[in-house]
């Protein structure tokens, strides 16, 4: 099937908001290909009427009451490890 | 417990087996505990001590030293005024450093998680000090347990205790290698692949994971959500019993629990006659080292005449096991990890011109190689046009390997075979390729895959290093996993 290009791991790079340094690129274009290479013996797999497992304790909507529970946090704790702050916000820089 | 080696002792495994009268059993100490015998405050001290003084295997990556000092004079005086202490009452452990604890940095030994301190803590972490137990340092591990050797830390690689040239394994390296130093007397790990039971075969240590969903994962460094658990390392099997007797159980910050046994996990019943045992027969084939074979058809026959009924069975499908695990566990990772963006916590780069460019500078600068790859696999798998092919594929997959290996657990009660295809492999001999490490997780992924416990028990050596038996049971049988593994090892005594 498919072969990791250099194009393939730029655009996943990219849709990982990850920024590769040039000199990464291609260790990453061999490396990326030759695990996905090895993943894709799945396709041998017979599944003919098989269905997908997304989790296995079998549990459906778990329901909780919609209450607040007081742990007992400030917001000083809870900003603490914020990189930018102003008071009581996280602080990012302008989205438009 | 540990069995004597056949094949002759190097120093250093000399040394390694006379910690081992470090700590007593965990139920001896905390009883003495109670019993004002000894105090939490020397086990603290003494834990401290070990760690300074094994300090060359790097396997810790912070020490409590003051919070764990205060709450052991806590108990020291709960003791005092005859109040109740725990099951646990002044017993130290070591929790992987994916576990938020109070008192110190939670890092996943990540750069882009270094400095973080928790504003909550881990359940388990509030279970465990509730029984008077006392979390002492954070251990090493791969990068948000991405590896199998823990040289995927972003800071230094553990060494193993046994061999300082090799590998402890991992992910959990760090806990498995300070079980085995005896710096506490048990570790707390996390299991998505063989990340608990891995590293204690190349440790010589019990290492449990428990049945999905037993314990809570609130407060735990995600990785792939379908598989993760979490678990003890321990000395014994009775010590790993005790621990997931308080650490089990539901959890209203976890909405992914099932119900807990309500008998306690230590009233386990390890009587092997009459016990069905199938030997996973691709577990026993080509890929699995002749050495790490022999010590398995030893265990095999120990196991066979103390009255265990063992046969072959085949898992046609086990072989696919290793590639469905790393395509679901990867998407899985890829978005868990999305959460690290370097604007709420955790590395931001400073100078970035605009938000893209925070984004994309503070992860490339905070995660490692390996997080990287894993992103970019776990993307790839999910993203439109190969989504189908690969990742629902691997969940269909899934399903097969599931279902074959209830049609094992209905002929038997048991399925054993090596936990690792090697023993402990050298330090860089596969950290240049990626795919050769992926594989070391080939015997240990099924577990996670169907959700059932499994366990690594010491078996014996292969020439100077351990190796261990890797025993599986199916979903909710986690006591009656436990008494098969005490009966193994009684034999092994």
């Amino acid at each position: 099937m498919a072969k990791i290009t250099r194009e393939d791991v730029l655009k996943l790079a990219r849709l990982s908001h990850i920024k590769l340094r040039e000199d990464e690129i291609d260790k990453f274009v061999g490396e990326l290909d030759a695990i996905v290479k090895y993943v894709e013996q799945i396709d041998l797999a017979d599944v003919e009427g098989l269905e997908p497992t997304d989790q296995v304790t079998g549990l459906k909507n778990v329901m909780r009451p919609d209450e607040i529970i007081d742990y007992g946090e400030t917001p000083e704790e809870l900003l603490k490890n914020a990189p930018a702050r102003e008071n009581n916000h996280i602080q990012v820089k302008r989205v438009l | 417990m540990t069995k004597k080696s056949e094949t002759g002792s190097t120093k250093s495994e000399t040394k390694s087996k006379s910690e081992i009268r470090n700590w007593a059993p965990i139920n001896e100490i905390a009883n003495d505990v109670r019993a004002g015998k000894i105090t939490a405050l020397s086990n603290v001290e003494k834990s401290i001590g070990l760690i300074e003084k094994h300090s060359e295997f790097d396997a810790i990556i912070s020490v409590l030293d003051e919070p764990a000092k205060k709450r052991a004079k806590q108990i020291d005086a709960r003791v005092n005024n005859g109040e109740k202490a725990g099951r646990l009452a002044g017993v130290p452990f070591i929790a992987k450093d994916n576990f938020l604890v109070f008192g110190g940095e939670t890092t996943a030994a990540s750069n882009i998680l270094k400095g973080f301190e928790a504003p909550y803590q881990a359940t388990v972490i509030n279970k465990l000090e509730a029984e008077g137990a006392i979390c002492i340092a954070k251990a090493n591990l791969d990068a948000f347990a991405h590896g199998s050797s823990t040289e995927n830390s972003d800071f230094f690689v553990t060494k193993n205790p046994i061999d300082k040239t090799r590998v402890p394994g991992g992910s959990s390296g760090g806990s498995a290698a300070a079980t085995a130093l005896s710096l506490a007397p048990f570790s707390l790990g996390t299991d998505t692949g063989g990340s608990i039971r891995q590293p204690a075969s190349f440790c010589n240590v019990v290492g449990f994971k428990p049945t999905y969903g037993l314990v809570s994962r609130s407060g735990v460094v995600a990785m792939a959500s379908s598989l993760d658990v979490i678990g003890p390392i321990t000395k014994s099997t009775e010590d790993a019993a005790l621990i997931m007797d308080v650490i089990a159980g539901k959890d209203k910050l976890d909405m992914t629990m099932i119900d807990r046994d309500i008998l306690a996990y230590t009233k386990f019943n390890n009587n092997l006659t009459g016990v069905k045992i199938g030997v996973e027969k691709e577990y026993m084939d080509e890929k699995v080292d002749k050495e790490v074979k022999q010590i398995i058809s030893v265990a095999i026959e120990k196991l066979k005449n103390a009255g265990a009924l063992v046969a072959e069975v085949s898992l046609p499908s086990s072989k696919l096991g290793l590639p469905a695990y790393y395509i679901i566990s990867l998407a899985e990772l890829s978005s868990n990890l999305s959460r690290y963006d370097g604007q709420r916590f955790g590395y931001s780069y400073p100078d970035a011109k605009n938000l893209d460019e925070s984004y994309m500078l503070s992860r490339d600068i905070g995660f490692g190689d390996e997080a990287k790859r894993r992103i970019m696999i776990g993307t790839y798998v999910l993203s439109s046009g190969y989504y189908d092919a690969y990742y629902k594929k691997a969940q269909i997959v899934r399903t097969k390997i599931i279902n074959e290996s209830r049609e094992a657990f209905s002929k038997f009660d048991f399925l054993i075979g090596p936990t690792t295809p090697t023993a402990a492999f050298k330090i860089g001999e596969k950290s240049q390729d990626p795919l050769q490490m992926y594989l070391s997780d080939l015997l240990t992924v099924s577990a996670n895959l169907d959700g059932g416990p499994a366990i690594s028990i010491p078996a014996g050596f292969a020439g100077s290093l351990p190796v261990g038996l890797h025993i599986m049971a199916p979903q909710g049988e986690d006591r009656k996993l436990l008494g098969i593994a005490n009966g193994f090892e009684e034999l092994s005594k």
